[in-house]
């Protein structure tokens, strides 16, 4: 089933004629990436602040979580698409509940880790200034957190987009698809694997360098402060 | 809501028929999950064997004379942007067009090459964040700068070393279920990517072989807990979360 035959072929590997015929498409796919990248570290970011919260009013559930998200991690990507694939069918919630798990570990931890390091004296003045737990939370420890909460995120947006190139084998879109066109097709096609392979590395150090420069803007201090 | 609760009912009754097959639970017949098991952790074993081959020496080289710090720290981050399936297809695009056998080497390059950066990382970050006082110390006694690596700098490093490995076993055990796709092997992965050919009709296969996945990747993770609890010399108190620190995630 998996044995491709391929007729020896002399095409080019690459060539730009395929690129400009198809750019639409090329498009369209970027755009398909670019939506289960995002949903999965929207929600995975969301979940992990939750557990975070939890996890820093009590130390047991910091050790459950931080368990728990290590076993999801672990867990092949292929396995997890198959077990959900039955429940969902070849859908986006299939494909995004196991990109958006596998951020989990390294959110967690990078949060908890980050809000861990905020000084006693700054919690304890703002304490003294009249700051509710929720406005200490939002005001003061997770935007002193953010450099390495971002860190963390950098990680987690690169893994993901490698990730979602997978999603190509449940017949998903994004830019797996051009990879397995590439050896579907009965004349096999060099540019459209290149094509899939070269825009998701080029995707993942834009989205990289966006999150760095984001860090930057909102977290301006970190720069002078020897960082971690 | 309510159709699709039922697939899955039918997929979980597929996978238990499945499991009754004949040859099911063979060792020797590519149909049984033991033999796909055995596959599967022998493709993932040898390419962490050759990627520690050629990733720990030069690391342990570089980190101990200083040098290629970027190299190190970016390795890692190189590794990450690079999709595994993508890497696997080309190798076997390519394979196929040069006409060299597409069975086995194309696979297990693109494998090696994934396993490589975790291991080269850690090894670099191990050797770097060891006490200068235990090398100073063999340079006294009169140990060469070899003896001093292979010696002092590796076993102190090894637990480090062995997290790198941990991390990237998991990264092969994941990418050669993905292997599948292209190779007749592909152990575990072999029932999930049969299963997706056969469309809705093969979810009790999906369900089964994607279990079997993870139950393999959490036992592996498992197994690896405990080698890193007994691997690390008893004299060597380096806490777990320096171990975890310098592990690439």
């Amino acid at each position: 089933m998996s044995e491709y035959v391929l007729a020896a072929t002399d095409r080019p590997l690459f060539e730009w004629r395929w690129v400009e015929r198809n750019a639409d498409e090329i498009v369209r796919r970027l755009g398909e990436h670019l939506a289960l990248t995002a949903a999965a570290l929207a929600i995975g970011l969301v979940l992990a602040v939750a557990l975070a919260v939890l996890s820093l009013r009590w130390r047991w559930f910091y050790a459950v979580a931080l368990g728990a998200a290590g076993a999801l991690y672990v867990i092949p990507s292929l396995g997890a698409f198959a077990l959900l694939v039955p429940f969902f069918g070849l859908s986006f919630t299939a494909a995004v509940i196991p990109l958006a798990t596998y951020t989990l570990l390294i959110l967690l931890r990078n949060i908890v880790t980050g809000i861990q390091q905020v000084p006693a004296e700054v919690r304890e003045a703002a304490i003294g200034m009249g700051f509710t737990r929720l406005r200490l939370l939002l005001q003061v420890e997770l935007p002193l957190a953010l450099p390495v909460v971002i860190a963390g995120l950098r990680v987690a947006a690169v893994t993901t987009i490698g990730l979602v190139t997978v999603t190509a084998m449940l017949g998903m879109g994004g830019l797996g698809f051009f990879i397995r066109q590439g050896i579907q097709t009965t004349t096999p096609n060099p540019t459209a694997i290149i094509v899939g392979i070269g825009l998701s590395i080029v995707l993942a150090v834009l989205v990289d360098a966006l999150l760095w420069l984001s860090e930057r803007a909102l977290a301006p201090w970190a720069r002078k402060a020897g960082r971690a | 809501m309510g159709a699709e609760g039922g697939a899955g009912v039918n997929a979980f009754e597929q996978a238990l028929d499945w499991l009754g097959q004949p040859g099911r639970w063979s060792w020797t017949a590519p149909a049984g999950i033991p033999y796909r098991t055995l596959e599967h952790l022998g493709f993932s074993a040898l390419s962490l064997v050759i990627a520690a081959a050629l990733a720990v020496p030069p690391a342990l080289v570089l980190a101990h004379y200083r040098r290629g710090a970027f190299l190190a720290s970016s390795a890692v981050n190189i590794g990450r942007a690079i999709p595994s399936f993508g890497l696997i297809i080309l190798f076997w695009y390519l394979a196929s067009r040069w006409e060299v056998d597409t069975s086995f080497w194309p696979l297990l390059l693109a494998l090696v090459a994934l396993a490589l950066p975790p291991l080269f990382t850690n090894t670099y970050a191990g050797v770097v964040s060891l006490a200068p006082e235990a090398v100073d110390a063999a340079r006294g006694i009169g140990h060469t700068e070899g003896q001093i690596m292979l010696r002092i700098e590796l076993p102190l490093a090894l637990p480090v070393i062995l997290a790198g490995a941990r991390v990237a076993f998991l990264q092969l055990v994941a990418t050669v279920a993905i292997g599948a796709i292209v190779n007749d092997g592909g152990g575990l992965g072999r029932f999930i990517v049969d299963g997706f050919a056969q469309g809705a009709g093969g979810y009790g296969e999906i369900l089964a072989g994607g279990l079997a996945v993870i139950v393999l990747a959490l036992v592996c993770e498992g197994v690896f807990a405990l080698l890193e609890r007994f691997a690390v010399p008893r004299g060597l108190t380096l806490s777990r979360r320096a171990t975890l620190s310098t592990r690439p995630v």
